[in-house]
């Protein structure tokens, strides 16, 4: 390892710190923000390591954390809750490997389209037979502290923020690099495409569902609108790429703004937090195509900072 | 040819379109250390050929042997894998990475895979080869158009492939970049690469190739030294378009 390797390795344990301290310094309402926000990061996050790279714009983020809520939702009858969250991953990451072998072969466009689908069908099929079986929903009986879910999400992010700093250092990372460069020189080169796409999607698939079954307490009442919502999806694509995908840290400075930003519109317009979103998407990807990152770098480049690695 | 160890073999090799026939029963070897031209008019399968040994197109009858193990029914990494490495021929680079990781995507994944500093250390030898050793730490971007095209020759040169394909690797060059062009190949043939070389350049032709194999219409035409192929009466019909709709 390099020099700069223990310097960022050593930034991130001292932000993870910090993050890990605030339920005893910050109130309620900052709480709330708090868990909604270290939700968002390891959402984003992980759908930063596969898109980030890749450029494939996945809008399955709901499908998987729909899949994890009602895997806890209907496990917790027979499991224990700590034991739901890896089933709920497992199972993330096997039908994103089902999802990745039938859609990653395909361009771009075709795969937003199946993942946006992908959430809804799910969202269907649940309600049509919850409609068939006469049954509204889920209720989850069991209930923590909001600093629990706090600490469960900021330990996940943790997590993932290791994985992706290992990736980018392996020959995964590299593969992935190369492919969203030119994915025909990447097969020349003898890189295995489909299996680095699936292999990678599978990340964002597992964590997502896990993060839907850490959630699934907080909402105590799980049905399909809830636990599918697609507005899930947009929000993780709009935060990463406010922040930028091109490092690892880039959707962390997507989502704090972003979940402050959110907080403030959807108490002050209920109604036209659609519109809004739609709006700021559109101002994201015509105003910061590269995300704050991009900028950053951009800025850094003029001012003489060097080369902005 | 005989006393020589064929490395690439193609076996009535045939790629239809539809109803179109691009390539069609071809049949020729490249011996080690040979630097074969494939050659003749524009759509003539040439590209096609290519393609189809490099896998970035899959054979509709035939078969393509390296040393002897069939590899037209594998998938395109691992034909690369394998030992085949190719250029395009329209220069293709990574335009988000450095000249340098542009190199190490041949070294990291290529047939000798390497990883971290010894990725590194090759890569960058193979940028000294290539008179690119200043421009590592450069963005594509910033190359010339020769450049660049010796970037993705050291790239796929850094795998130490068993056959080399290169894609026009010559059109397009000035005269004077052309006169590098030719000579830095010229080095490889005296490193004993074994090479296949579709080209359109009279001059590289003549002063590169060991052989050539002479295709129009999609069928081999004529093969043999190089002299000999050039002056034959057949090929100059081909290149002069009476053969060729």
């Amino acid at each position: 390892m390099k020099s700069s390797d223990y310097k960022s390795l050593g930034i991130g344990a001292l932000l993870l710190l910090v993050a890990v301290l605030l339920p005893w310094v910050v109130g309620d309402f900052t709480l709330t923000l708090a868990v909604n926000m270290a939700m968002f990061t390891v959402l984003a996050t992980s759908w930063a390591l596969f898109s980030g790279p890749t450029h494939y714009i996945s809008l399955a983020t709901a499908a998987f954390f729909g899949l994890g809520t009602y895997t806890m939702g209907l496990g917790l009858d027979h499991l224990p809750y700590w034991l739901l969250i890896p089933i709920a991953g497992l199972f993330g990451a096997l039908i994103a490997a089902i999802i990745g072998l039938a859609t990653l072969r395909l361009s771009g466009v075709y795969f937003v389209i199946f993942t946006l689908g992908l959430a809804e069908m799910t969202r269907q099929i649940i309600t049509f037979v919850q409609n068939a079986t006469g049954q509204k929903g889920i209720l989850i009986s069991i209930w923590f502290e909001e600093a629990t879910f706090y600490w469960m999400l900021v330990a996940l992010a943790g997590l993932i923020f290791l994985i992706g700093w290992l990736i980018g250092r392996s020959r995964l990372g590299f593969a992935l690099r190369i492919i969203g460069d030119d994915e025909e020189v990447a097969r020349h080169s003898g890189i295995n495409t489909s299996l680095s796409k699936v292999l990678l999607f599978m990340i964002p698939g597992a964590v997502a569902a896990m993060t839907g079954a850490i959630m699934a307490p907080r909402y105590g009442y799980i049905e399909p609108l809830i636990a599918f919502t697609p507005m899930l999806s947009f929000q993780v694509v709009i935060m990463a790429l406010l922040g930028g995908t091109g490092r690892l840290w880039g959707p962390l400075v997507g989502v704090i703004p972003f979940s402050i930003l959110w907080e403030l519109l959807s108490a002050s317009f209920p109604n036209q937090t659609t519109l809004l979103l739609g709006l700021s998407f559109l101002a994201i990807v015509y105003l910061l195509p590269q995300g704050f990152v991009g900028l950053l770098l951009k800025l850094r480049s003029r001012f003489g900072d060097g080369r902005g690695h | 040819m005989s006393d020589a160890r064929t490395v690439l073999s193609l076996r009535g090799v045939t790629k239809r379109f539809g109803g179109l026939v691009a390539v069609n029963e071809l049949d020729f070897d490249v011996a080690e250390h040979e630097v074969l031209g494939l050659i003749g008019p524009n759509g003539s399968g040439k590209s096609t050929t290519l393609n189809l040994i490099s896998g970035a197109l899959s054979v509709s009858d035939g078969e393509i042997l390296l040393n002897n193990h069939l590899i037209s029914d594998l998938p395109a990494q691992k034909i690369a894998r394998k030992g085949v490495a190719r250029t395009f021929q329209l220069v293709r680079m990574l335009p988000s990475m450095t000249v340098l990781e542009n190199v190490m995507a041949g070294a990291v994944f290529g047939h000798r895979r390497r990883w971290g500093r010894e990725a590194e250390r090759q890569a960058m030898r193979m940028l000294e080869l290539v008179g690119l050793e200043r421009r590592a730490s450069a963005r594509p971007s910033e190359l010339t158009y020769i450049d660049t095209k010796r970037v993705e020759l050291a790239r796929v040169l850094v795998g130490d492939p068993k056959v080399l394909l290169l894609d026009e690797w010559l059109a397009g060059l000035n005269p004077t970049e052309l006169e590098q062009g030719i000579a830095l190949v010229k080095q490889l043939r005296e490193e004993g690469r074994t090479i296949v070389l579709v080209e359109h350049v009279m001059d590289a032709i003549r002063s590169l190739c060991d052989r050539c194999v002479v295709m129009s219409s999609g069928q081999k035409i004529a093969q043999g030294p190089t002299a000999q192929v050039l002056a034959d009466p057949e090929v100059i019909r081909a290149y002069l378009g009476e053969d060729d709709a």
